[in-house]
């Protein structure tokens, strides 16, 4: 009796366990049977390298090269904020910070990436783009330079946050036998320390740009929105998230259009995945390589 | 004569002062530069925080008071307060951990508790390292697809708690996780050598000492879900409700979806950019004070584990 109950709670245990797997399959199917439709329109190459996204125009033109180059432009962009800042915070908390600094120091990078990303957005229309129109005397500020530079800022925590966790995981036999044999700190620090944790911020970065690649809110509101293959980076842009997000709403439920934004959402999932999927990889080998388990 | 045992003149005891002095204050500059950049990055983060922190509340201030806070909006969007907002953003977020709280402890329960074969922990862990990775719109068209079309409940505060919910899943998992890893293996043991089954020392041992981590798991959860705006565009937000919402499946008023519609719809600019700013204020305020929350009360119970 009793141990029948036992065994049917451990049942209901793993069902519910497996809500998680079951919500991320869930979302492929999901992503696949409403994307799929549209490449009975346009060919999967046309739709990947087509250069006119016209949705709308009669005969419409599903090509998303812009919004793919778009998306790699700013995000490359962030990238070039995020990694340097989102480091060398991460090597100043651990190395530098004594435990008390750290203490005050570690909940700032922690509240900044609570930040939401609609008030990132709102911050970027109202406040830099303005200053970066007149600074720079441009046409426009939601540009994609506007839209590096929040991304980046909005991507630094998430950097520094997992690139501190891969520092915590360097032994420090290896620091001890660095200073044994002579070297400073700054020698340390460059040539153990860095070089040790490499491929663990390595993580940091994979998952700072797919933090950045998938973000929404900022990118619709800041980036500017047309539809073409950026030549500068103060040319305003329309990358994936901001022309599914922009143009849901408008799309007829079963129109090739809302087709073909579910497709927009497949790749971007798609490459999150691919992100995500190597970082965990990556990060296990890193660990293992470290003589830690799991 | 005597080799030279140490080529490198900074530890060469043998070596000229004058070049060992040099040597070293060479080494000591890169050091004072390079600690200087990582402190200066460092720094970056709090002026970040710092320049948004001020530049809106600075705007934002002089909007936010007791009739911003508790009327309905007015004149179509130009005067009047966001209350119907902020109940919808609390009765999101409330659904949504609803949802989500009982499936994270349950997963966790089951991958620390029952400790599972190894292919499925890996499985697991993967599934939920990718669904936290999961781009918030994609969350958006997962909940317009299987919650507003396929079940049925339209665009409506369940659909938009619901999807919120499982974005809020791996937030909670982990933490959850994390609370149950830190209770002593001594413990279990001891309750099932009195006989207790495992659920019995599951429900009345483990649990209760992992209470105060998953709580903490629960509230980050909070603050995250509160100021996500991707996934109820398509799934719940209504830009104008009259009135607050009175029943799951209407439509609702949210604060971030707000400051959205309030920058990007409507007929009159100034007026909406201001009330947009008393709403990322008092957003901000909100989703901030709840992760401090969180990260103090983090901070303490580590502490209690270790002492």
């Amino acid at each position: 009796m009793n141990r029948r109950k036992e065994r049917l709670i451990k049942w209901l245990f793993t069902v519910t366990a497996f809500a998680s797997l079951a919500f991320l399959v869930g979302i492929v199917l999901v992503l696949f049977k409403e994307a799929l439709p549209v490449f009975k329109v346009v060919s999967p190459k046309a739709f990947l390298l087509g250069t006119s996204w016209y949705p709308t125009a009669e005969p419409p033109e599903f090509g998303i090269l812009p919004l793919i180059a778009a998306s790699l432009w700013v995000t490359s962009g962030a990238l070039l904020i995020c990694v340097p800042l989102g480091v060398g915070s991460a090597l100043y908390l651990h190395e530098l910070a004594g435990a008390k600094q750290r203490a005050l120091l570690k909940p700032v990078i922690e509240i900044l990436a609570s930040v939401p990303s609609i008030v990132y957005g709102f911050f970027g229309m109202v406040v830099v783009a303005p200053f970066l129109q007149r600074a720079l005397d441009l046409p426009i500020g939601l540009t994609a330079f506007t839209t590096s530079l929040i991304l980046g800022v909005m991507a630094t925590p998430t950097v520094a946050s997992i690139a501190e966790d891969a520092l915590s995981y360097v032994p420090r036999s290896f620091r001890e036998a660095s200073f044994a044999v002579g070297a400073d700190r700054w020698q340390t620090l460059t040539k153990v320390i860095i070089p040790a944790a490499g491929s663990g911020i390595s993580t940091a970065v994979i998952l700072g740009m797919s933090r950045a690649i998938g973000e929404t809110m900022t990118v619709l509101m800041v980036a500017g929105g047309s539809a073409i293959i950026p030549e500068s980076i103060f040319d305003p842009v329309r990358p994936m998230t901001a022309a599914i997000a922009a143009e849901m709403g408008e799309a007829p439920v079963g129109s090739d259009h809302y087709h073909a934004l579910f497709a927009i959402a497949l790749i971007l999932f798609l490459i999150t995945f691919v992100f995500n999927v190597a970082a965990e990889y990556i990060s296990r080998r890193y660990r293992l390589k470290l003589g830690l388990a799991r | 004569m005597m080799t030279n045992a140490f080529p490198n003149t900074a530890i060469n005891p043998a070596a000229a002062p004058a070049a060992r002095r040099r040597a070293r204050s060479r080494r000591s500059w890169a050091q004072k530069i390079g600690f200087a950049a990582l402190a200066a990055c460092m720094g970056a983060n709090i002026l970040f925080l710092a320049g948004i922190l001020f530049f809106i509340a600075a705007k934002g201030l002089g909007t936010i008071n007791w009739e911003f806070l508790t009327q309905v909006p007015r004149d179509s969007m130009t005067a009047g307060g966001v209350a119907p907002a902020i109940v919808g953003t609390l009765y999101l977020t409330l659904g949504a951990i609803l949802f989500a709280l009982p499936l994270g402890v349950a997963c966790a329960v089951y991958l620390t508790e029952y400790s599972p074969k190894g292919w499925i922990v890996n499985l697991l862990r993967v599934s939920i390292n990718n669904l936290a990775g999961v781009p918030s719109v994609v969350f958006g068209l997962f909940g317009l697809t299987v919650f507003v079309k396929y079940f049925g409940f339209g665009v409506s505060m369940i659909s938009g708690a619901l999807t919120l919910g499982i974005l809020a899943l791996p937030v909670i998992i982990s933490a959850s996780q994390e609370a149950l890893t830190a209770v002593p293996q001594s413990i279990r043991e001891a309750s099932l050598a009195l006989g207790a089954t495992q659920w019995e020392t599951i429900r009345k041992v483990v649990l209760p000492a992992a209470l105060p981590g998953i709580l903490t798991g629960v509230i980050l959860s909070v603050g995250r879900v509160a100021g996500e705006t991707a996934p109820i565009l398509f799934t719940a937000a209504a830009f104008y409700v009259k009135g607050y919402p009175d029943s799951p499946f209407s439509e609702v008023m949210a604060l971030p979806y707000h400051i959205y519609a309030l920058m990007t719809e409507g007929t009159h600019p100034e007026e909406q950019t201001r009330i947009a700013y008393a709403s990322s204020l008092l957003l901000l305020g909100l989703v901030l004070s709840v992760s401090m929350l969180a990260i103090w009360l983090r901070q303490r119970q580590r502490k209690t584990y270790h002492a």
